[in-house]
């Protein structure tokens, strides 16, 4: 978590106007205040977690990234992060498109399917993979859309959005990936980080 | 009416303009305060009333001998902590606390004023409040605070004085009267007005009171205050002090003992015509129409730092109605928080005893609070 939080951190500018979607309890949010930018809200979908970071005194709105991003200007945000959630979305294409609107430039990362621990466990065991990363049984799991890496990317040079950085986490190590080492970061990595512009 | 007791009054000497056309002068708004105001004047926190609210917060009320009616949220350890937030309230004018309203015994007459009293809107009872601020020297509140109608004059507040809050708490209200909402409100004041004590408003001549008419009205707007499913667990078809039926008109229901209990002590403690003007100026709120049907136009000056909250069971301000307010408040990219409280107590949630409202709005206060000051360090 820690090492995601970083690299977001360190593709960020300082005192930068920041969304937050999906900001689950607030921790990214306050670390990022912290560290960057005072000005930052989060998009969250729980009440609970809605809760939570208000009661931190963070800028937080309840609603549903597919419905509700809708109602931010044009590209009112220099940055919108959506941190391991876009896998949970109805409509994940919709969703992307609704970020690039949104925010000048989009911070996407998304726990790699592609990852060597998960392939296994679908090849060796035959069962829909658990990890430490993906910790839900396949019918309590809220993640409907799981990519890979490759995947992710593949998605941005078909759509033409354009791939500024992307870069892998394995465990803590950190990597950049690129047209000729894809194969492999995608089967090294168990995370992709991209900061991608429309 | 118990008016014996000494309310904390001050004299507005400015003359305000109202909506109406008309200009008041040397007009009393009664007000309440407590804690303390910090020497830099930075902990002050306006609260704004709601419908029949009044200047009695917390503690004892000392017309009603009751709670104040937010006790659960202002107070000495309470979420609007009163040791560390100097908070103020006012009685509203068109109101019958002691503030100028159709109660008020008019200087030339010597009578009560009653119909003879001009419309008001929540724009003029907001004014009026700024003039006590100004009066109480105080120059940027901390933040202003309310509930339903309170809400409305959160929301007029800011648009009318972009500077003077940093953080405003518009909670379970409207940008605009729903056609729902002007509904009721005429229900009621059918109700007092078909009340042959009335006298079209100038029942204190004649030592009359519609109370009849007032309780019905009060009734009627108890229950939109209230859940579908709040008032089938409470009370069900459970019978009032009987084991059958009576074949009668009488209370046979509790729900029914009930609301006759909720009409009669009301019209202990609230003037019927103030029932009228103030239901008239909530009708009258249309906050976008006020700036060409842009409601974002109304906050575009403001730096002012909102958290927008609303309720599951409110279907009389409800959350589509309180979305509005954030909607267009994020197109401004306004600094906005919001929350839809899970409750079964209907709009009157707000002034109960719903833990996760108390604790979320407590904590929002006091972070942003700390956060704020450090900033300004």
């Amino acid at each position: 978590m820690k090492e995601e939080f970083n690299i977001i951190s360190n593709l960020i500018e300082e005192n930068t106007r920041v969304l937050d979607v999906g900001c689950g309890n607030g921790d990214l949010m306050k670390f990022l205040q912290e560290n960057k930018t005072k000005d930052i809200r989060g998009l969250e979908i729980s009440k609970e977690k809605v809760q939570n970071c208000l009661s931190k005194g963070l800028t937080v709105i309840e609603g549903n990234a597919e419905s509700d991003l809708k109602q931010f200007p044009k590209s009112s945000f220099d940055y919108v992060i959506l941190s391991q959630t876009l896998q949970a979305f109805l409509n994940p294409e919709l969703v992307i498109n609704e970020l690039l609107k949104v925010g000048k430039k989009v911070i996407v990362t998304i726990p790699n399917f592609g990852y060597w621990r998960v392939r296994l466990q679908l090849l060796f065991k035959g069962t829909m993979p658990v990890t430490e990363n993906l910790p839900h049984e396949w019918y309590n799991t809220p993640n409907l859309h799981m990519c890979t890496i490759k995947d992710f990317y593949n998605f941005c040079s078909t759509k033409n959005i354009k791939i500024f950085k992307s870069i892998a986490l394995k465990k803590s190590r950190i990597s950049e990936i690129n047209k000729s080492n894809l194969n492999y970061k995608n089967l090294d990595s168990h995370l992709g980080i991209f900061l991608i512009e429309s | 009416m118990n008016k014996n007791i000494d309310t904390k009054k001050i004299i507005i000497s400015n003359p305000l303009k109202l909506d109406c056309g008309k200009v008041i002068n040397n007009f009393p708004i009664a007000y309440e305060t407590y804690g303390e105001l910090n020497s830099e004047k930075s902990n002050a926190i306006l609260v704004f009333h709601a419908l029949t609210g009044d200047q009695y917060v917390s503690g004892k009320n000392p017309i009603t001998n009751k709670d104040g009616w937010w006790s659960y949220t202002v107070g000495e350890n309470k979420p609007i902590d009163t040791k560390k937030f100097f908070v103020i309230c006012a009685n509203v004018i068109g109101g019958c606390m002691g503030s100028y309203g159709p109660s008020t015994i008019s200087e030339s007459t010597g009578k009560q004023i009653g119909t003879d009293f001009p419309i008001i809107t929540i724009n003029d009872m907001v004014n009026a409040q700024y003039e006590l601020i100004k009066c109480l020297e105080i120059e940027k509140l901390f933040a202003v605070v309310g509930g339903s109608m309170g809400g409305m004059q959160v929301l007029q507040f800011v648009a009318n004085f972009p500077d003077k809050a940093k953080l405003a708490i518009p909670i379970a209200c409207t940008s605009s009267h729903s056609a729902q909402n002007i509904a009721f409100n005429e229900l009621g004041r059918q109700a007092i007005m078909a009340d042959s004590k009335w006298e079209n408003g100038f029942y204190s001549n004649y030592k009359l009171n519609p109370d009849k008419g007032l309780a019905v009205a009060r009734m009627a707007a108890h229950i939109t205050y209230l859940s579908e499913k709040g008032l089938q667990e409470k009370f069900g078809r459970k019978l009032q002090d009987r084991d059958s039926l009576k074949y009668g008109f009488e209370a046979d229901f509790q729900i029914e003992s009930y609301l006759r209990y909720q009409g009669s002590v009301f019209v202990d403690r609230f003037d019927a015509n103030s029932y009228l003007y103030i239901t008239r100026a909530m009708d009258y709120f249309d906050l976008s129409k006020q700036y060409k049907g842009n409601l974002s136009d109304a906050f575009k000056k403001t730096k002012t730092k909102f958290f927008v909250i609303s309720f599951t069971s409110d279907w009389l301000y409800p959350t589509s109605e309180n979305r509005e307010i954030v909607i267009a408040l994020n197109s401004i990219g306004a600094d906005v928080g919001f929350v839809e409280i899970e409750s079964d107590k209907g709009h009157d949630s707000f002034l109960l005893d719903v833990p996760s409202f108390l604790k979320t709005l407590g904590d929002y206060i006091n972070s942003t609070y700390k956060i704020i000051n450090e900033r300004r360090i």
